[in-house]
């Protein structure tokens, strides 16, 4: 018994995974870069399926908006690489084909094995609001500041560091 | 429904995917891209494990937030170095940016 959820699920993912393996394999790196934004835009579907909208916006927000773009300035300013017709793979890459393919049957194995694999979905209090809880969660003094408090900390410290490494000594 | 397996199953996919481009890419930014991936694959697995096992609690949830300012930073920081050493050498392929290799 499929159901449409279920058929949705699986087109996603089939996409996303497809969109994943351009974005490794893509002779030009800007391809490869308008690969990413697809893929990432089929993970923001993946939260959305999973009710989790604040995050599935989130992504479209910081990973597309934001990491996209600036992966795109990057390739943009080293212009000469993004075209450069030499080998797109390293000599070792037979060797990354077999370590991510065992990687991926251990995890698959280990993960569906395990009985946690197969709990039901838990239901949802309905007059339970997620973004809320997540807001008051990062602000308690019982949930989560410090962590959201050093995240900003870090936050800052990227971009000082960032400006400070890029910029051109005279 | 959709069982939990099924997503566990598409993030270690997708984590793998990452895992080939940050180990077979010459390109550095390639290689970034790989992390980027990696990175969500291990989001969608917070999420999902939020969502079936505990929605009532939010930690899942801030574990993601997190992730997201983490993958932030570590992009803005990893372009910043590449775009530096762009201009010093001007190559980014990870092989022959070996000056501190032994």
């Amino acid at each position: 018994m499929v159901t449409s959820i279920q058929i949705l699920f699986i087109l996603v993912a089939i996409i996303t995974l497809g969109c994943a393996l351009m974005v490794v394999t893509a002779r030009n790196l800007v391809h490869s870069a308008l690969w990413l934004v697809a893929a990432l835009f089929g993970v923001a579907i993946v939260f959305a399926i999973l009710e989790a909208g604040f995050l599935a916006v989130v992504q479209v927000v910081i990973y597309i908006g934001a990491i996209a773009v600036l992966i795109i300035f990057a390739i943009m300013l080293t212009r000469r690489i993004a075209q450069d017709s030499g080998p797109r793979f390293n000599e070792n890459w037979g060797w990354a084909v077999v370590i991510a393919l065992v990687l991926f049957a251990a995890l698959g194995w280990m993960l569906a094995s395990q009985p946690v694999a197969h709990a039901p979905l838990a239901p949802m209090d309905a007059r339970a609001d997620p973004l809320r809880s997540l807001g008051l969660a990062l602000v308690s003094i019982n949930g989560y500041v410090l962590p959201f408090e050093l995240a900003s900390v870090l936050l800052l410290a990227a971009l000082i560091g960032s400006i400070v490494v890029a910029w051109e000594m005279k | 429904m959709v069982p939990l397996s099924w997503y566990l199953i598409f993030a270690a996919g997708l984590f793998s995917v990452g895992l080939f481009g940050v180990l077979a890419r010459k390109n550095a930014i390639g290689i970034l891209m790989g992390i980027e991936l990696m990175l969500n694959a291990v989001n969608v697995n917070l999420v999902a494990f939020w969502r079936y096992r505990e929605p009532a609690g939010i930690a899942g949830q801030v574990f993601a937030v997190i992730v997201f300012a983490v993958a932030a930073a570590e992009v803005a920081v990893g372009l910043a170095l590449f775009i530096s050493i762009y201009r010093r050498r001007n190559t980014i392929a990870a092989d022959q940016i070996d000056l501190m290799k032994w």
